[in-house]
């Protein structure tokens, strides 16, 4: 076997040995405590565009978890206090320059912040980070959803039509795309197109869709139309990061994963089991916080200025 | 042909895109966090030669291309047709103007050429990189000038015209990349 060598170098390794101190030392300055929870569960995400690999303990039924968000909900719910996660995560057919199924996720939330504090506190993170690399500062945006959409395609991401945004897609890509939802639409054009216009540095991108929610909490932005209160980080133009301002409601939490299940049945997807772990602890009262996930293999990347992920991983799928 | 799923994209595929067989060259795996994977496929299209680009859905699968690339020796034309012939079978195929398109001016009989079969016809023609072709029309050669950066065009025995020195002649053999078209020295015992 002539691939048994990890695929990156001994200055790679310790590069990323140098990060992960660095990320647990800034919680632990900041008294965020470190927890550490299930990679392997009986449920898992019912989220309609993320797989989790299925795994068979004892037998039964199981999944290899895709982050660790609902334990950390159900501790947060316990009265953990503010907490930080830096562990593995797995999704199932995503395998590319960005992606590996499985990887390093650093994940954690902060108890009565909203999201924009959040922001500000990844941002001080992601520049500490960097400043150990480079004497630059390294430059910050914050901009809406609406903002960065409008700017690039002339469009109002939130009032226009389902048939206009059919219409954009389908230019910007193929005939493929006529048929599909908003969420689908809005996600490929900001990809394709907006993505590759935002300025270089760390870019806040928040108020996303409210077809986008997810997770989050829904309001109304300035022009009075319903957003969600997400936000998604990016890294000189790569996805990093994506956080809410947590939905703490259990009712409504079961109604989108009873609309995420019905999606995945009519989709001809898996069906997952919804957490009925986390219902109960949403139930039990789980406090208001912010929580962001970001990924920490893409970070290094960016610090080491790789253009594919398995160069800052020792073992990407293709070598295990 | 078998059906190809975004999943087993990887370049060098052949596959059929609105009915014309196509080659991937590049295919990039997109997925935002929480949302819809998809492939950015940059495809030549192996009739035209252009290249374009697409984005498939992640999942979604086309038919495979009956495209198969095969080394072959060019043997005549006659008038009509180019004829090449499969070395171990022995086999003939005949080429469409077409289907030789831009290879045409640089075929000499017995050249090895890569010859893409596509439902088993020639579908195009790639030339031996280098040939080696007489000059049967040029400006007087300025015997001695071979220090000089000059040049003129020079019609060689297949059709092709290059840029070759000054001190070239008619009857010189020179040699050429088919894939620039540049001329790349004098063949001395022609």
């Amino acid at each position: 076997m002539d691939n048994w060598q990890p695929g990156t170098s001994l200055a790679m390794l310790q590069s990323r040995a140098a990060l992960l101190a660095t990320l647990r030392q800034f919680f632990f300055q900041r008294s965020v405590m470190e927890v550490d929870v299930p990679v392997l569960a009986r449920t898992s995400v019912t989220d309609i565009n993320i797989e989790s690999i299925p795994a068979m303990p004892y037998g039964g039924s199981g999944y290899l978890q895709t982050s660790p968000e609902y334990f950390m909900k159900r501790l947060l719910s316990q009265g953990a206090g503010d907490i930080f996660c830096l562990g593995k995560a797995f999704r199932n057919g995503e395998q590319g320059c960005r992606h590996n199924p499985e990887f390093s996720l650093l994940e954690w939330y902060r108890c009565g912040w909203d999201e924009h504090q959040l922001m500000d506190e990844m941002a001080e993170l992601i520049s500490l980070v960097f400043a150990a690399r480079s004497s630059q500062p390294l430059a910050v945006t914050k901009c809406s959803y609406e903002e960065c959409f409008g700017q690039t395609l002339g469009v109002d991401a939130h009032g226009a039509d389902l048939a206009e945004l059919q219409q954009r897609a389908v230019a910007a890509s193929s005939d493929s795309w006529a048929g599909e939802s908003r969420a689908n639409c809005l996600d490929l054009l900001f990809s394709l197109l907006v993505e590759p216009q935002l300025p270089a540095g760390l870019v806040f991108v928040y108020d996303y869709p409210a077809c986008q929610s997810a997770l989050a909490q829904l309001h109304n932005n300035a022009q009075g139309q319903q957003v969600s209160r997400r936000f998604e980080v990016f890294l000189n133009g790569m996805e990093l990061a994506n956080g809410y301002f947590e939905l703490t409601d259990s009712a409504e939490q079961q109604q989108r994963f009873e609309g995420d299940i019905a999606q995945r049945i009519e989709a001809g997807k898996p069906p997952i089991p919804m957490d009925r772990h986390l219902l109960a602890a949403l139930d039990h009262g789980m406090p208001s916080c912010a929580g962001v996930a970001l990924g920490v293999d893409r970070l290094l990347m960016q610090l080491e200025g790789a253009d594919s992920i398995a160069q800052v991983l020792p073992f990407s799928w293709d070598r295990c | 042909m078998a059906n190809y799923s975004t999943n087993e994209f990887r370049s060098g595929l052949k596959l059929m895109l609105d009915g014309d067989p196509c080659s991937i060259l590049e295919n990039e795996f997109v997925k935002p966090g929480k949302g819809q994977a998809f492939n950015r496929v940059k495809l030549r299209n192996l009739k035209t030669g252009r290249v374009l680009e697409k984005t498939f859905k992640s999942g979604e699968s086309l038919e495979g291309a009956d495209v198969m690339d095969m080394d072959m020796q060019y043997l005549y034309n006659d008038g009509d047709f180019w004829y090449f012939m499969e070395p171990e079978s022995f086999e003939q195929h005949q080429a469409t103007e077409n289907a030789v398109g831009d290879a045409l001016q640089w075929l000499s009989e017995q050249d090895v050429c890569v010859v893409t079969l596509y439902n088993g016809s020639p579908l195009s023609v790639v030339p031996p990189n280098h040939v080696e072709l007489e000059i049967v029309e040029t400006d007087p050669g300025l015997r001695g000038d071979t220090a000089q950066g000059g040049s003129k065009p020079a019609k060689l025995v297949t059709g092709a015209t290059v840029k070759v020195p000054l001190f070239l002649d008619q009857g010189d053999v020179v040699k050429v990349d088919t894939r620039t078209g540049e001329y790349q020295g004098r063949v001395k015992d022609a």
